[in-house]
């Protein structure tokens, strides 16, 4: 046990300014509901409603985040709203206002603020603007009330509510058939993982009587292993299944048909980091099951090294952004999985991550803007003569995700690592060495992309005379957000400011003090191998990519290429282990259920449409006919009521 | 001896009426007899107008007299209400005045869609009952403005009946309850403006059916007073008590009693005029017979089998669980069939009527709050139904066949969204009234030790959501029709009937703490 004592879970009741946290969540809802509900006549103003309200929830948001740093306890929850039919049935609905929920609803609305700034000029000629930002103010609320409710349940709620917001921005180009697929893609993996989620909540209900987190974190200690063990690997799949990691990872790139501005906030900074959420929330279960840990810690390595490897291998710009988030939450569910100290490391990456991919995936909405949306990095080339802002914020970005100091990716990705080398045993040396890879493979891949897109000579296609930048309603974003990938990483592990904050929700567990924590490896070690790792990737891809590359794919001379070109075969693999066996099992199914269940599922409709049927006759309009049916109706009473009482 | 003679003197003397008591009723047999004078005095133009004022005045006076008679006998007595009254034979106790409220209310929101008047010109009553239907006044008649107005009075006396339905302590005084409340009933089913035959037939068969049933009920009481020598229900309770032995007589009037009552109710195996009515009446009344009927009927059911038979419950128990299976299952396995929405809720109706059983066989007072419970979430959510259906329009009138609803959805949103929110409550979807009075019956019925009841109850629920959502499908995933019906814009009275009817039904889903805890407080007989 890492955390042998039990949790004393105590939230207070809200009060004062907090007791109007819901209003968080209402204004966007209400923004996405007026926007749907007005229709087309709420197309000349309906983007200003939707940033507005966003813009409105992030100074709540700052508000509220003061006035719990100065409260005692702070977890403050926030009943709303109580379902009761009889004493054994109760359903409470509320929210908890913690550090932890309080820096998601910051990043929450703050990055969601500047995209939908963004979209503004990013969609400003698509006819379905208002639709857009329906869309998006649907997925803010949604996204908040995962991160805000008290209850298992509240983050269910939240949780699809944020997957049918996705559904609907990445098939928000509906006529395109890539689209569709891909929006079907994301559903269908996301099924998968929610089916865990479920379960998960089925058996803490059955187990506990209650999915609240403060009877479930109080009552880990009344669970069996085997359960605590059970409940966390059915989250950890429903984790999977949202953040984009193996073996559910394959959707996430298609999700890139969306919008970019889609692929900044949903599937970069905020919704595929609920995963990582999710496993930090339930600390107090994962604490209490090692398997848990274990899995947690596997899954994201194992996934950290497939997203740098296809990402090493892909040539659309947004995809190889897309393999980057997968292998940078990979980090965060590494550093989760690993657990103590760490999780305060997972959730300053996340933040952070937030920050600079938002803004590369911006920097890339821009290059797309102006380059007449292709996405081939083959046929970039020199662009940062022409666009200075995009290339100046883009590059910040870069150079924060490769991790090179004082940029924010190094204060969060190093403390990973070490960490990860700090694991007893083996696994820790293992941990450590795919993370350190993954690095440098990091490096290699975004320098390859920086210098392919920005620098070298034009390899543009022959329709594209002169890229423009991108108007200052987009760039304004992108700066702001670059300005954070410099300075929000350096700030928040200033004296261990975010671990500190974050203390109360991990139980103790991430308040370090430097000199206490014995390493494997000195801190300053790492640093250094680190960096070694990081700048070998660098020089390597500009080596390489010096001179440009051909404008079409090479074919691939290593087996290791065309395995990472087929996205390490993931598709294939789930071609193979699941679709295909789903199909001969649905055919096999069909088949049995043609011939055998019929009789039972099938049948038992058929038989209550047959009964229906037959029994309908009894319903034959003549008056005489229902006497008949009410006098013998009356005698079976009768006789009844005498054979009850005589037999 | 001179003593005894002065007493006796006294207690002759004695039989105080509690007008106070009675005033809900007095003011809507009021109200009607006005309504009549207006027939005979006021202008034919000037009527309608008229009419809809005294009735929907004369509904709220009484409610309003209901809810001070509830707080003032709250406000006096603590906790528990009830004056018996007319010596004995009324008794205005907590179910009383519950149930009372609830008819008031129900019967001004029907009213209002009776007096609706916007969605056809003359409204859904005929011109002129008198003419044959199909002759060629009846034709020139058809489009006249004009329509009986004499269904106001004819619905207040009915309601008056109801109300004195579930009050009548006195079987004598019930029967003569049962027949104020049909009469009129029989006649308002033949008074539709369009498919004049049709609703005429429902009336005959209505009225044929309904006497036979009262010829049941009537030897009922000959028997139970053979019997018990009395026939007021606390006089039987007694005799029951003192004379343990095995009684034919009791027997089989007990039997013969609530075959007339459960005919009212329209529970199966006394069911089958249940669809042909409900469709061939006028939308108005069957939204009035489905909701309030229910109501008053399941009231003197419970007063019934509570006050008088309580000491031989285990005898009409197993009995009542019988009759509550076979309706449950009945009723759904034959709405999955149905293609007439009107008959489709007419066999739901039926199915609802074995759920309210659940709770009456409990035979705790769980049992009688969750019934009561039951019967306000699923009148309310029933009325908005039928106010719905009124409103799906082409040339012919109501266009209730389902064909004629596919693709409403995409056609009028606005409709189809209430109307979808209205069949997920009859389908019983959480945060809807229907999921709660479900949950509240079948939990006490399951607390009274009727745990078999429960589950076949949650079959027939399952079976009966597939023809409910079926509706939904048709309206959203199917192709509208060629020339379909038109949704017609409601006027002002439908529109708050409708309004009320869904805010109740949302609002006792979202919260119905506070509506449970009413119909806890209400749930004793006096006896």
């Amino acid at each position: 046990m890492l955390a042998a004592q039990p949790l004393a879970v105590e939230y207070t009741a809200a009060s004062g300014a907090l007791s109007t946290a819901w209003l968080l969540i209402a204004l966007p809802a209400l923004g996405a509901v007026v926007l749907l509900l007005l229709g087309r006549r709420a197309d000349k103003w309906g983007h200003l409603l939707g940033c507005a309200t966003v813009g409105i929830s992030f100074v709540l948001g700052l508000w509220y985040f003061f006035t719990l740093r100065g409260l005692g306890n702070r977890s403050v929850s926030l009943d709303l709203y109580t379902l009761i039919i009889s004493g054994n049935f109760k359903v409470n609905a509320g929210l908890l206002y913690d550090p932890l929920s309080a820096v998601f609803v910051l990043l929450i609305t703050g990055v969601g603020f500047l995209i939908h700034v963004y979209s503004v000029g990013y969609m400003k000629d698509d006819p379905g603007r208002r639709r857009f930002f329906a869309y998006l103010n649907l997925f803010v609320a949604a996204m908040l009330l995962l991160v805000l409710g008290n209850s298992f349940l509240g983050l269910y709620f939240g949780w699809e509510g944020v997957g049918l917001a996705s559904y609907l921005l990445i098939a928000f180009w509906y006529y395109k058939p890539e689209a569709a697929t891909a929006a079907k893609k994301a559903f269908i993996m996301n099924r998968v993982g929610d089916v865990g989620l479920a379960l998960a909540i089925f058996i803490l209900f059955a187990t506990l009587g209650s999915v609240s987190y403060q009877d479930v974190f109080s009552g880990v200690g009344r669970m069996s292993t085997t359960t605590v063990t059970a409940v966390t690997l059915l989250l950890l799949l429903g984790a999977c299944g949202k953040s984009g990691q193996f073996p559910l990872q394959a959707w996430l790139p298609d999700a890139m048909e969306g919008p970019t501005p889609v692929s900044a906030l949903i599937h970069a900074a905020t919704m595929v980091t609920a995963g990582v959420y999710l496993i930090a929330r339930a600390n107090p279960l994962y604490n209490a099951s090692h398997t848990g840990q274990l899995v947690v810690c596997s899954i994201g390595a194992i996934t950290l090294l497939i997203g740098c490897i296809i990402g090493c291998a892909k040539d659309d710009i947004k995809r190889i952004l897309a393999y980057s988030t997968v292998s940078q939450i990979g980090y965060m569910f590494l550093a989760v999985g690993l657990g103590g100290g760490a999780y305060a490391a997972g959730i300053l990456h996340l933040l952070t991550h937030g920050f600079f991919k938002a803004g590369l995936f911006l920097g890339a909405g821009s290059v797309m803007h102006g380059m007449k949306d292709q996405v081939n990095i083959r046929r970039f080339g020199g662009l940062a003569k022409y666009m200075p802002i995009t290339a100046a914020t883009f590059g910040i970005g870069y150079l924060a995700i490769i991790g090179i100091p004082p940029l924010s990716g190094f204060f969060s990705k190093d403390p990973i690592i070490e960490h990860a080398f700090d694991r007893p045993g083996w696994t820790g040396w293992l941990f450590g060495g795919i993370a350190l890879v993954g690095a440098g493979l990091t490096a290699f891949y975004m320098t390859r992309l920086m210098v392919l897109t920005f620098f070298g000579k034009p390899r543009w296609t022959e329709d594209i005379k002169h890229p423009h930048e991108s108007p200052p309603s987009m760039t304004v974003a992108m700066i702001v957000l670059a300005v954070g990938s410099v300075a929000a990483g350096g700030l928040l592990a200033f004296h261990n400011a975010l671990a500190n904050w974050l203390n109360p929700v991990f139980g103790g567990a991430t308040e370090q003090t430097p000199a206490e924590v014995a390493h494997k490896i000195p801190a300053l070690a790492v640093t250094a191998l680190v960096l070694v790792f990081v700048l070998a990737g660098v020089a390597l891809a500009v080596v390489i990519f010096r001179e440009g590359t051909a404008p079409q794919e090479q074919p691939a001379r290593s087996v290791l290429v065309r395995a990472a070109r087929a996205n390490l075969y993931a598709d294939a693999f789930n071609e193979a282990v699941f679709m295909r066996p789903g199909q001969w099992l649905a055919r096999a199914l069909v088949y049995v259920d043609n011939r055998g269940i019929d009789g039972l599922v099938n049948g038992l409709a058929a038989a209550v449409g047959g009964g229906s049927a037959r029994l309908r006759r009894l319903q034959t309009g003549f008056v005489r006919s229902y006497a008949l049916t009410m006098l013998g109706g009356a005698f079976l009473v009768v006789a009844a009521l005498l054979v009850v009482r005589l037999g | 001896m001179s003593e005894q003679l002065i007493l006796a003197a006294d207690k002759i003397a004695a039989p105080s009426i509690s007008y106070w008591a009675l005033l809900p009723m007095l003011i809507l047999l009021g109200a009607a007899t006005v309504g009549v004078l207006v027939e005979a005095f006021v202008p034919r133009s000037a009527r309608h107008p008229v009419q809809v004022a005294v009735a929907g005045l004369g509904l709220l006076a009484s409610l309003v007299a209901v809810v001070a008679l509830a707080v003032g006998d709250h406000a006096r007595t603590g906790t528990t209400f009830g004056i018996k009254t007319a010596p004995n034979v009324v008794v205005i106790d907590g179910p009383a005045l519950l149930l009372q409220g609830t008819i008031a209310l129900l019967g001004l929101i029907s009213v209002l869609l009776i007096a609706e008047r916007s969605l056809e010109p003359g409204g859904p009553f005929v011109a002129n009952a008198a003419v044959v239907a199909g002759s060629p006044t009846d034709r020139e008649h058809s489009a006249s403005a004009d329509s009986q107005t004499e269904v106001f009075p004819l619905t207040v006396f009915a309601l008056a009946g109801m109300m004195l339905f579930v009050a009548a302590n006195d079987l004598l005084l019930m029967f003569v309850a049962l027949e104020v409340l049909s009469l009129p009933l029989y006649l308002l089913c033949g008074l539709a403006r369009r498919r004049r035959l049709i609703s005429q037939e429902a009336a005959v068969k209505y009225f044929l059916l309904g006497s036979f049933a009262s010829a049941f009920f009537l030897y009922g009481v000959a028997l139970i007073y053979g019997y018990a020598n009395t026939v007021t229900l606390s006089g039987i309770r007694t005799a029951i008590d003192e004379s343990p032995s095995n009684d034919l007589l009791l027997l089989l009037g007990l039997g013969m009693l609530v075959i007339g009552l459960l005919f009212k109710a329209g529970v199966a195996p006394f069911h089958q005029w249940t669809p042909d009515v409900y469709q061939g009446a006028p939308t108005p009344i069957t939204a009035l017979m489905a909701s309030v009927t229910k109501v008053a009927a399941f009231g003197a059911i419970m007063r019934v089998l509570y006050v008088a038979f309580q000491s031989v419950r285990w005898d009409w128990r197993p009995i009542m669980i019988g009759i509550a299976i076979i309706s449950m299952l009945l009723g759904s396995i034959l709405a999955v069939t149905q293609t007439d929405i009107k008959r489709l809720l007419a066999y739901s109706s039926i199915a609802n009527a074995g759920f309210i059983l659940t709770g009456v066989v409990a035979l705790t007072p769980a049992g009688v709050s969750s019934s009561l419970f039951y019967l306000i979430a699923y009148g309310f959510t029933t009325v908005a139904a039928f106010a719905l259906v009124m409103l799906v329009r082409d040339a012919d009138g109501e266009a209730t066949h389902l064909s004629r609803w596919a693709g409403l959805g995409r056609r009028s949103p606005v409709f189809a969204g209430v109307f979808t929110f209205v069949m997920l409550a009859f389908a019983g979807i959480p945060l809807t009234s229907g999921f709660s009075s479900k949950f509240a019956v079948f939990s006490a019925a399951a607390g009274g030790g009727a745990v078999s009841l429960v589950i076949v109850g949650v079959i027939a629920s399952m079976i009966l959501a597939f023809p409910y959502l079926r509706v939904i499908v048709l309206m959203y995933l199917n192709e509208p029709a060629p020339n379909g019906p038109d949704i017609v814009i409601p006027g002002l009275y439908t529109s708050f009937a409708l309004t009320v009817g869904v805010a109740i039904t949302l609002v006792l889903g979202v919260y119905p703490g506070w509506a449970l805890d009413l119909a806890n407080r209400a749930s004793e007989f006096v006896r």
